[in-house]
């Protein structure tokens, strides 16, 4: 039997008379790492911070190591380590001295954190800017030096709510792959994202979240197979056009999803829909053939994108 | 009670390493205000009152030197409780990072007494022995006011603590550093008997904590000083009513917190 680090049941946060977490059910199971995917406001957040014990929950049940956070917050923080969305390092230390204090507030002996910050600092690929104040980092230098920090405890969990927002293309490479290892470690992770790719790229399972509720639940590929085609048609059309050529598309593919710039077209044979197009006379300007990714998912539950 | 002070302890540590960079520039406000006050009010404006009708039982500086303990007390622990706390809720948000540690927001409120306590006797004691050069007082006897003027301190700092904690932004900070701690750096005692102000606001005087500061500072620093440049009230109400302030100001300052950083 798997174990459960997390469970929650009917887990619902309220901010006064707003519902951002509307009676939720997930396990996260140790080793894994687990996705919450979902437009702002979907409730990530808020589901973050309850589970770091940070936010106390409004109702429903909720354990992190089979504890409360309501009444073990301390213990449970202890074993888990966290990436807030906002980067909120000490700009007055240095990227030493901000792992050093963590450790300290983890009851962590000196010399333990000493070796430590020389393994994260290595880590995070920050050894030749310890002594450098956290002010004169970039971005991503940032946010490599609040996953740093968020090990100092050698936690059993870790929570990262968007990890590479705001990062270039190269350095959230870099930051993936920081997580893969974590995850070979046996670190169990959580992640939150508006980035599907991150989301297929990193979890192993996910919940695709919005307006506060589970849309969906299972690993990228199930999703994919669930509530997608194996292939997409992406059609652009001459300014103008697209409304006149969407009437001529009926019946062609499994479905369809008519957005303000082109049309997806979902089906199993791209080929054979490609052939329909031509049949019908439909001639878009661009036709774009591509898998389906967890964005058509999200779509398909929604009828929105994940990122507007 | 060993946890929370071993808890505390981290706070400590972590406010040292900062101020490893900062001390300078503090060390040296705490060395040149003392002169300055001294100078202006006790030697300057001294010279003046003990020359005139004034009838205080002690000299102008020395009555001054000790009001300014507590009311020096009373500035940095306000100051204490109202910046640096935005700062780590909303500013800097460091505060927001310490709580995902098997930190309490209430560890925080106690920790940064615990910090403000060694910060302040640090000055008071600079403060005493300035002071003691420009001969306001025995200076053996003066450091002996230390703890009450540092428990003023705390007092205010854990209260304004609880305030900065429901305020949304820094404006209202600004609001009660103008309408209340300037008023009562002026009015409790620090620069004149409050025997001197009409009866009504004698009353007033005796309801805020300032008054208590001074008066506790001056009757144990100045074992021979007599009414009216002192009130006939007993010692223990002064530390009572600061004991309480500061207990009250913990209480709500760990509260307060809890609720502002986890909604
Ligand atoms: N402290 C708060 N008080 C009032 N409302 C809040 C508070 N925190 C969050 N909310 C509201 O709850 C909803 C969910 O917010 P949350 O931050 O959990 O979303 P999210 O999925 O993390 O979004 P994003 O992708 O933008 O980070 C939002 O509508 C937000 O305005
Ligand atoms: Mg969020």
């Amino acid at each position: 039997m798997t174990e459960n680090l997390v469970e929650a049941r009917g887990l619902t946060k309220t901010f006064g008379s707003f519902t951002a977490v509307d009676s939720i059910d997930f396990d996260i199971r140790k080793g894994e790492a687990f996705g919450f995917l979902g437009p702002n406001g979907a409730g990530k957040t808020s589901t973050m911070r309850m589970i770091t014990t940070v936010s106390p929950i409004t109702d429903g049940k909720l354990t992190v190591f089979g504890m409360d956070p309501t009444t073990e917050g301390r213990d449970i923080r202890r074993r888990i380590g966290v990436v807030p969305q906002e980067d909120n390092l000490d700009l007055e230390l240095t990227v030493a001295e901000n792992l050093y204090v963590y450790g300290r507030y983890h009851d962590m002996p000196r010399a333990t954190i000493r070796e430590r910050i020389d393994e994260l600092l290595e880590f995070a690929q920050l050894t030749d800017r310890r002594k450098n104040t956290v002010e004169s980092l970039s971005g991503g230098m940032k946010r490599r030096l609040t996953i740093a920090r968020a090990l100092i405890n050698d936690p059993d969990l870790v929570i990262l709510d968007e990890p590479t927002t705001g990062l270039d293309p190269q350095a959230r490479h870099l930051l993936w792959e920081r997580l893969y290892r974590l995850k070979r470690q046996g670190v169990t992770l959580i992640i939150t994202t508006h980035y599907m790719d991150e989301a297929e790229q990193l979890c192993d399972r996910l919940v695709v979240m919005d307006q506060g509720k589970i849309a969906a639940e299972g690993s990228p590929s199930e999703l994919i197979n669930r509530y997608s085609t194996r292939e997409v048609l992406e059609l652009r059309f001459a300014e103008g056009e697209q409304d006149e050529a969407v009437l001529r598309l009926d019946g062609l593919a499994d479905s369809s999803e008519v957005l303000a710039d082109r049309v997806l077209l979902y089906t199993n044979d791209a080929e054979s829909t490609q052939r329909g197009l031509h049949e019908r006379g439909v001639h878009p300007e661009q036709v774009l053939v591509r898998r389906s990714t967890l964005e058509d998912v999200f779509l398909k539950l929604t009828g929105r994108r994940l990122i507007d | 009670m060993i946890a929370t002070l071993t808890r505390a302890r981290r706070t400590v540590e972590a406010e040292l390493i900062a101020y490893k960079r900062t001390w300078r520039g503090t060390v040296i406000s705490s060395f040149v205000n003392p002169v300055f006050f001294l100078s202006a009010m006790g030697l300057g404006l001294g010279s003046l009152v003990d020359r005139g009708q004034g009838n205080l039982s002690v000299s102008y500086l020395t009555f001054v030197a000790t009001g300014l303990m507590a009311a020096i007390g009373m500035q940095a622990g306000a100051g204490d409780g109202a910046h640096p706390v935005m700062a780590g809720i909303k500013w800097r948000k460091e505060f927001h990072a310490v709580i995902t540690t098997p930190m309490n927001p209430g560890d925080i409120v106690v920790g940064r007494a615990v910090w403000g306590t060694i910060r302040l006797t640090f000055i008071m004691v600079v403060f005493t022995i300035i002071a003691g050069l420009f001969g306001a007082f025995d200076v053996g006897t003066a450091l002996m006011a230390i703890p009450p003027a540092v428990l003023t301190g705390i007092a205010f700092q854990t209260s304004m603590t609880a305030f900065t904690a429901t305020r949304e932004d820094s404006t209202s900070l600004t609001t009660i550093f103008r309408f209340a701690i300037t008023p009562l750096f002026l009015f409790s005692g620090t620069f004149f008997p409050i025997a001197n102000l009409p009866q009504a606001f004698q009353w007033i005087a005796y309801a805020t904590p300032l008054f208590h500061g001074v008066e506790l500072v001056r009757k144990i620093a100045l074992p021979g000083i007599v009414p009216p440049d002192v009130t006939t009230l007993p010692i223990w109400v002064h530390f009572a009513y600061l004991g309480v302030m500061l207990a009250v100001g913990i209480t709500l300052a760990a509260r307060f917190l809890d609720r502002r950083l986890r909604p």
